[in-house]
Parts: C-alpha cells; sequence; structure tokens
C-alpha cells in the first residue's frame, strides 16, 4: 500500500517537474515577449511594426527563407532518396554528415562561408569577374541558411522512404504505368508528408537563424538586412520595443508552422 | 495466354537461382509452383512478369519471345505477396490506376472497377483506404486491381502466405472459382503443398532452381518422379534398408536401396481383419493421435516406426497393442533410380480355383 502511494507521489511529483520545466524555459520566455512588444499600448506597437526598417527586415527574411526552402525541400528530397536507394561506398558515412549541420556551431558555419566565399577567395574572385558578389548579399544569406536546415527535409522523407517497399513501383510497372507515371503517383504522394512536414521546420529555422547569418549578412534595408540581425542591431541600439515587436511577428509565423506540421503529422497517422 | 519457357537461367551473384527450367502452360490453366523457400519459384514467376531480367533462355507467350519486353507491355497481372496496394489511394483509386494509366475513357473505367468490386465483394468499401481493410479484403482488392486492364496472364506470388489460417482457406476456393470462371491462365507460388494440390490443376515443382517434375496433383502423388519429389508431397517416413520390410525382400538386389512409406500405403489391424497374413509382420502401437476425421497411428515394428491413418469406423487401437502390419506398397530409390514396388507376398502364393 505504502509503496503504491510513493509510486503515485513519485509520479505525479515528476509530471509537475517537467511541466513547471516547460513553463519555466518555453512558455514564459514567449508570453514575455508578447507581453514586452505590447508593453507601450498597441499604438506603439503597430508604429514599430510598421517602421520600413521593420517590416522590410521580415518581408527580405521570409523571402530568403522560402527560396532556402525550396532548394532544401529539392535536394534534400533527393539526397533522401540516394541514401536509401542506392547503395555505394561511403554511404553510412554520408549519412551520419547530414546531421552534421546540426552538431557544428552555427557561428562556425558563419565563419566558414565568409573564408570560403570572401572577395580574396577563389570562389569570390570567380564571382567577382561575373559581376556580382556574394559576401554580404543576399546569395551568401542563402548559402547559410540552406547549410543550417540541409538535415530538416533529409530525416523527414527517409523513413518514409524504408517504410515504401520497392514492390509498389513493381505493382505500378506491371499495371502498365511508365517508369514517370510512377515517380509522380505512387513515390511523390508517399514522400510528400515528409517533404512537407520537413520543409516547414526548414523554412522555420531559416527564418530564425542569426549565427550563421549575422557574420556573413549586410545591413542595407530591404536587400540585406534580415530579421535576426534587425532584431539584434535595435537591442544595440537599446531600442528593445523595436525588437520585440520584429521578434513577435517571426514567432507567430514559427507558430503557425509547427501547428501546420503538427497536423499535417496527424493526418498522416490517423489518414 | 499459351505459355512457353525454356532453358530458363537466373543467377544473382554467386547464387544460381534457376537452372536450366523448360516447360509449357496450355491456355486458361491454374498452375502451382511449389517448393522450398529459396528454391528459385519466385524469381521464375519474376522473370515470366518482367521484374527480372533473364540470363539465358527464351520465354515466349503466344508464339512470341518476350525475353526483352518490359512488364508494362507483356499484358500481365502480378498479385505481390504483401499486396503491394497503393497506400494513399483508396479501393476504387487502385483498382482504376491500371486503366487510367492505360488511357480508358472516364465511364469505361467507372464501369469496370464497378464490374470487379461487385466480383471481388468489395461492394461498401470503395471509398476505404487499405489500411482500414482487413487482410483478406487487402488480398481481394490486390487481386482485383491486377485482373481490372483485362491481363493475359495472372501471376500470384504466395498470395496467401500473409492471411490467417481460416480465412486462407476460404479465400483458395474462392480465388479457384474466380479464375475458372474468368478463364485466365494463372501462375501462382506457394510453398504449401496442401494450397498447390487443393487449387491447382497441374503443379510444379521447383527444387533448388530446377523444375523436379510437371503434372497434375494425383499424378505427382502417385507417381513422384524424383526422391525430393516423393518426399516433399504427402506425409512419409524413410526406412533407410528397403529390404528389412516384409514383402519387400527384393530390395536387396539393389543395395543401397532405400523405402518412402506413405501412411496410406500402411493398414493396422488385427490378425483376423487380413486375407493374406503371411504378407504382414506383427508391430506395436506406439501413439496414437485423433485427427478429428481420423485416427493417426505411429506403429513400430522392428526398429522402425511407421505412421498410418486409421478409419473412426474401425475398432479403437491403444498404445501397447500387439497389431498386425501390412505394407502395401513402398516408394524405393537409390542413388541411380526410383520407383514404386507392391508387396510381392500380397498375391496369393497358392490361389485356390473353384
Amino acid at each position: 500500500m505504502s509503496s503504491m502511494l510513493q509510486g503515485r507521489w513519485w509520479s505525479w511529483g515528476f509530471r509537475s517537474a517537467v511541466m513547471l520545466y516547460f513553463v519555466v524555459l518555453i512558455i514564459f520566455p514567449i508570453f514575455g515577449i508578447y507581453g514586452q512588444s505590447l508593453s507601450s499600448g498597441w499604438s506603439a506597437f503597430a508604429d514599430n511594426i510598421t517602421e520600413p526598417l521593420a517590416w522590410k527586415a521580415v518581408l527580405l527574411t521570409i523571402k530568403l527563407a522560402l527560396i532556402t526552402t525550396i532548394i532544401n525541400a529539392l535536394v534534400g528530397t533527393m539526397s533522401a532518396w540516394v541514401l536509401i536507394r542506392y547503395r555505394f561506398p561511403g554511404r553510412r558515412l554520408l549519412n551520419s554528415l547530414v546531421d552534421l549541420p546540426f552538431a557544428l556551431p552555427t557561428a562556425v558555419v558563419g565563419l566558414m562561408i565568409l573564408l570560403l566565399l570572401g572577395p580574396h577567395s577563389l570562389v569570390g574572385e570567380w564571382a567577382e569577374k561575373l559581376g556580382f558578389t556574394i559576401l554580404f548579399h543576399q546569395p551568401a544569406i542563402i548559402i547559410a541558411m540552406v547549410f543550417v536546415t540541409f538535415p530538416f527535409v533529409i530525416r523527414a522523407v527517409q523513413p518514409l522512404l524504408e517504410e515504401m517497399e520497392t514492390s509498389d513501383e513493381e505493382a505500378a510497372y506491371t499495371l502498365g504505368a511508365s517508369r514517370a507515371t510512377t515517380f509522380w503517383r505512387v513515390i511523390l504522394p508517399n514522400m510528400l508528408p515528409g517533404i512537407l512536414s520537413g520543409a516547414m521546420l526548414a523554412f522555420s529555422r531559416a527564418l530564425a537563424e542569426f549565427g550563421a547569418v549575422v557574420l556573413v549578412a549586410g545591413n542595407i534595408p530591404g536587400k540585406t538586412l534580415i530579421a535576426s540581425v534587425y532584431i539584434f542591431g535595435e537591442i544595440e541600439s537599446d531600442n528593445t520595443l523595436g525588437a520585440t515587436a520584429v521578434s513577435v511577428m517571426l514567432l507567430t509565423i514559427s507558430f503557425l508552422i509547427l501547428w501546420t506540421v503538427n497536423y499535417v503529422q496527424m493526418r498522416r497517422k490517423n489518414g | 495466354m499459351h505459355i512457353e519457357v525454356s532453358g530458363l537461367y537466373k543467377k544473382f551473384g554467386d547464387f544460381q537461382a534457376v537452372t536450366d527450367v523448360n516447360f509449357e502452360i496450355e491456355k486458361g490453366q491454374l498452375i502451382g509452383l511449389l517448393g522450398p523457400s529459396g528454391g528459385g519459384k519466385t524469381s521464375i514467376l519474376r522473370m515470366l512478369a518482367g521484374l527480372e531480367s533473364v540470363d539465358k533462355g527464351d520465354i515466349v507467350f503466344h508464339g512470341k519471345r518476350v525475353n526483352d519486353l518490359p512488364p508494362q507491355e507483356r499484358g500481365i497481372g502480378f498479385v505481390f505477396q504483401n499486396y503491394a496496394l497503393f497506400k494513399h489511394m483508396t479501393v476504387e483509386g487502385n483498382i482504376a490506376f491500371g486503366l487510367e494509366v492505360k488511357k480508358w475513357s472516364k465511364a469505361k473505367i467507372k464501369d469496370r472497377v464497378a464490374e470487379l468490386v461487385e466480383l471481388t465483394g468489395l461492394s461498401g468499401f470503395e471509398k476505404r483506404y487499405p489500411h482500414q481493410l482487413s487482410g483478406g479484403q487487402r488480398q481481394r482488392v490486390a487481386f482485383a486491381r491486377a485482373l481490372a486492364p483485362e491481363p493475359q496472364l495472372l501471376l500470384l506470388d504466395e498470395p496467401f502466405a500473409a492471411i490467417d489460417a481460416k480465412i486462407r482457406h476460404e479465400l483458395r476456393s474462392w480465388l479457384r472459382d474466380m479464375i475458372d470462371r474468368l478463364g485466365i491462365t494463372s501462375i501462382f507460388v506457394t510453398h504449401d503443398q496442401d494450397e498447390a494440390i487443393e487449387v491447382a490443376d497441374q503443379i510444379m515443382i521447383i527444387n533448388k532452381g530446377r523444375l523436379e517434375q510437371k503434372g497434375t496433383p494425383w499424378e505427382i502423388y502417385k507417381n513422384p518422379q524424383s526422391p525430393f519429389v516423393a518426399e516433399f508431397i504427402g506425409e512419409s517416413t524413410i526406412v533407410e534398408d528397403a529390404s528389412s520390410l516384409r514383402g519387400f525382400g527384393n530390395a536387396s538386389d539393389w543395395p543401397g536401396t532405400k523405402a518412402l512409406i506413405r501412411p496410406e500405403y500402411v493398414e493396422v489391424g488385427k490378425p483376423s481383419d487380413f486375407k493374406l497374413l503371411s504378407a504382414t509382420e506383427s508391430g506395436r502401437v506406439r501413439h496414437v493421435h485423433f485427427r478429428g476425421s481420423e485416427w493417426l497411428v505411429e506403429v513400430e515394428v522392428g526398429s522402425t516406426r511407421l505412421v498410418t491413418y486409421r478409419s473412426l469406423e474401425k475398432e479403437i487401437v491403444h498404445p501397447g497393442d500387439e497389431v498386425q502390419v501390412l505394407i502395401h506398397r513402398a516408394y524405393l530409390f537409390n542413388n541411380n533410380d526410383s520407383w514404386i514396388m507392391e508387396n510381392k507376398l500380397k498375391e496369393d502364393p497358392m490361389p485356390v480355383h473353384i
């Protein structure tokens, strides 16, 4: 009897501790930001949001994150396909390398790009000759974002591909479907939930990336100044309200995406 | 479709999967490819479908060599062991797939799908997804999907392997009826001899990539042409020295000859049950198992243990009982040859003519 009581107390305490941890670590700061952004009233919030510098930064971030997402959805899907369907020496090594962008400090990623693509590097000089600069311009930002969000789509598509047996394709062939038809009508629909949820997570992450981007982004409003760098700048110049306003916009977008991802995955499980 | 296969070979890496397989199948027949797992049955089926390339030999459909035709152009239907249904499509969508790919008109597709749904007893399930169906229903969807484009040849890879025993039985006779009704040439792979015997017009026994024997179930049972076939089909006991059995003393003319004895070759009873007691020898009942419709009796004669069936109508025997055992016939084989021998003592040595 006493052991059962202990068990119950233990489980209650355990659950409460986890709950408290969540509240302190995640929910408090998030509500804090929403609260902060509105601390000087709605009009101040509206002013901060309609400030051209702010919304241009957010728009630019969304645009670049979208491009990043499209690139990673395509390349990620292809990479997942190659890693699952082909057997070649080095496949396992390659597969383990996929997670590297998660493990690397993002500042190191930024530095890598800075050194690799800078004006005095081979690639930089070559691009200069062709008439454009990579560093401190949009290409560098996209490269940083692509690098950091690379694993999402691959890791979301891989289990779906593993689950799918080759007999599905063979069945399509015996029913008269060409390779192309089989891809569009049988293989792709199977991968799609993974591509979508992976892409949305990648988008969400690209939107918020700071470490890798801050070293290679510029500060021309509407051209190379992205949201996270703008937030940093606002804090530096002591405008907390401006920083929180942009933060709230990013947060809201991220929430919407997270919710959609959950919805897509739930539908996949039930549907 | 009339099918002719000659000199078929297939190798996977170092593994010789199929070796010199030759056969011919008449239109409208239902053929069972039977043999132990890993014996090459599925490889043969997949080569017929065009899902596996042929190393050597010819596959001829309707007088036309199809070796180089892709699966799309062979006019076949294939039912996979795991059914391979398209998970993101409904029952209807699955069945219609082959027709859409072949660019049938919408109206024709609708009619054909309705016809197959009716035929396979899937009415009311058209809008369901595969994961909402039972194993037997999935199997029927796979069957309907394969049949929809009106193939000339239906290939089934272990069609009942993933279904529990009770429904398997039902599905078997259902499939048999269906194929009879459609008159479509069909080949199915199985490792279950009951399934092959019950369903197939003709059985091909495949072992180690070779075709051991082809014939009706009865022919194969009655007249196995190799020790492997004899042992694989039906129940049997192997006796190392055939000449030790009463009535088979002649077997000593061929040294090293073994005997394979089926339960139905053996009869047990009291001395008064037999007309010619001299053909029997005495044994002792070891075990008796009730088999639902008959007794399975294990009897020991000298040092050999034989198995036989006993009708429920006859007097019950018990373990330990002393009985007379008559071996009607045996399948004898040695390294070179195999043949069936009748009990030589069964014929009355001194017939009395009245």
